[in-house]
């Protein structure tokens, strides 16, 4: 028997490729997207930096006040970008610009450029509405839709904008729920209303939402912020999941878990970015005095 | 600091101030309701829902008279008008309340706010030179326009305070999953809204249903039945408020009695209208 597989191995060139392409699947990617090839090794693998998105001298302002100012970040392929800082210190506004949601908010206005995959998605010819579903992004709060079951919660993205196909639904809402470590808890009751779940449920059922439509980004504005600390930290390890397919920016005011669940970080301070390098170097050797004092607890 | 027992009889006070305040809401519509049963009821008899008004000269002699071409008008003009002024008035609506970076809104907004303060006449004669003049007759279509004009202010008013009462962060949600901005309202936010958009849509039909002034000159009120079922829209045709108005003023008291009991019918009417759409729109979970 041995034998056998030997000689085919040596014979039959293509197999070790499969064995590949079935190591990486047990290793999470098992979904049928078009995996660029990088795997979700942790993000901190020099050879395989690739940027996704880049921000250029980005510039929020709500009429007259400046959220943020000039900020210029690279965010890596399939890796994790934390945003800290104080209360009022603009990572929220930045998180939302990119991804236009700004556009709906009156009187913000957005300078500077937000490149993805080195296209500016502030250029007049691209339709907000495909950067949105490329770019997906799960709120503070949870946010199920009021009158949807958990179902067509999760597949509202899909349902809405025309594809109807039961098969495709059905497996794109277990395939999401999974994702998001929820299927299990709700999969005898996907006719129930979304907001009949926990808390901590809805936040994962908002995750399993966005990640239905496949981005390519997500993006995190404290999704743990209202959760107690077991549904915190499940969510924590779907971020460590998620990584081996999307690229994530999640916005925290919890510095543990910026540490915990990121590979670079941003820290910001009235709308400006105050430093910005790899987790690991900015919470052990910061270069600036105001994140030492932040991330030392002496303020924010 | 008062005490414990200060606070309580402070509250105590406060309490019955409300439920006063409730009873005195309550109180007249109570007794409205009492009065018109009580002085109408002896006209509703079969005779009533079957048969035309006619001349006078019908009740004076004891003959069989009664409305059943103002509730059959009644019922075609108020649902012509309200399917005019629906999808206008949620329109302007959805508008005001999810558009509201659009340039033309402040002037919707004030134009929607004097047209719903308009004394309700006017519309009648606004709907008399749009419809009644070219069409050289008095119609139950003028009579319909005419309520929609009366309807579509409140709506839009509604609907856009309906739509404005559901969290910013549905409409964000739905945004962030690749949804049109359309597609957000039409399918999150207004079935979220459904009971204050169909609660806002009855408030203007109520309205609109109690209205006698907008019709004196659009559908003009008729003793008869339409020859034609076309006669509803295309001729004269009675409504209830109106032929409420016109047998009250009457000099015969079988037709003050006929009166009563078209109030009746038409309180009965709009009754019927709010159960039913709660009903349908009830909270299902």
């Amino acid at each position: 028997m041995m034998n056998l597989i030997q000689t085919i191995t040596s014979k039959v060139p293509v197999l070790p490729l499969f064995a590949t392409s079935e190591s990486r699947q047990a290793g999470g990617a098992a979904e049928a997207r078009t995996s660029t090839g990088t795997s979700g090794t942790s993000g901190t693998g020099k050879a395989e930096k690739r940027m996704r998105m880049e921000t250029h001298d980005l510039t929020v302002r709500y009429g007259s006040t400046v959220g943020v100012k000039n900020v210029s970040l690279p965010i890596y392929d399939k890796q994790v970008l934390a945003l800290i800082g104080p209360s009022g210190c603009g990572k929220t506004t930045y998180l939302r610009a990119l991804n236009r949601m700004h556009d709906l908010t009156r009187g913000a206005t957005v300078t500077g450029s937000v490149l993805l995959d080195g296209k500016n998605i502030y250029d007049s010819e691209v339709n907000p509405v495909i950067i949105r579903r490329r770019i997906g992004m799960v709120f503070q709060k949870p946010t199920p839709f009021p009158t949807m079951s958990i179902y067509d919660n999760v597949v509202a993205g899909l349902k809405l904008v025309g594809i109807r196909k039961k098969n495709v639904l059905d497996e794109v809402c277990e395939r999401a729920l999974k994702q998001a470590a929820l299927f299990g808890e709700v999969k005898d009751r996907l006719n129930s209303p979304g907001s009949s779940l926990s808390g901590g449920q809805q936040q994962r059922l908002s995750i399993a939402r966005a990640l239905a439509v496949d981005p390519e980004v997500m993006l995190m504005d404290e999704p743990t912020s209202s959760l107690d600390p077991q549904s915190t930290s499940r969510i924590e390890d779907l971020i460590h999941e998620l990584k081996n397919q999307v690229t994530i920016v999640i916005v925290t005011h919890n510095m543990q878990q910026a540490a915990r669940v990121s590979d670079n970080t941003a820290f910001f301070y009235v709308g400006d970015l105050i430093e910005y390098g790899p987790t690991s170097t900015l919470f052990t050797k910061p270069k600036e005095t105001r994140t030492e004092e932040y991330i030392t607890g002496q303020f924010g | 600091m008062k005490t414990l027992l200060q606070r309580n009889i402070r509250d105590r006070i406060m309490e019955s101030l409300l439920v006063l305040s409730t009873i005195v809401v309550l109180l007249p519509l109570i007794i409205i309701l009492v009065h018109v049963v009580l002085n109408g009821i002896s006209a509703l008899n079969w005779d009533f829902f079957t048969q035309e008004l006619g001349s006078p000269s019908r009740a004076m002699q004891g003959r069989p008279t009664g409305l059943v071409h103002t509730i059959i008008g009644t019922v075609v003009i108020d649902f012509l008008a309200l399917f005019l002024a629906v999808p206008i008035g949620m329109g302007a609506g959805i508008m005001l309340s999810e558009f509201p970076d659009h340039k033309l809104n402040p002037t919707l907004r004030i134009m929607n706010d004097t047209l719903n303060g308009m004394p309700a006449i006017l519309k009648g004669l606004l709907a008399f030179v749009l419809i009644v003049k070219p069409m050289g007759t008095f119609s139950g279509l003028a009579g319909a326009v005419a309520l929609a004009f009366v309807m579509i202010p409140i709506i839009a008013r509604t609907t856009e305070s309906a739509l404005m009462s559901i969290p910013w962060s549905i409409r964000e949600a739905g945004l962030a999953i690749g949804l049109p901005r359309w597609r957000v309202v039409l399918s999150t936010v207004m079935p979220a809204a459904r009971f204050g958009l169909v609660t806002g849509t009855l408030i203007a039909f109520a309205r609109a249903a109690g209205e006698a002034a907008p019709l004196l000159f659009t559908s003009f009120g008729n003793n008869y039945l339409p020859n034609h079922w076309l006669g509803m829209l295309l001729g004269p045709v009675d409504t209830l408020p109106q032929r409420l108005y016109s047998l009250a003023i009457s000099p015969y008291s079988h037709w003050h009695s006929m009166g009563w009991a078209a109030a009746i019918v038409l309180l009965v009417f709009v009754i019927f209208c709010f159960a039913t759409a709660r009903y349908l729109t009830r909270q299902k979970h």
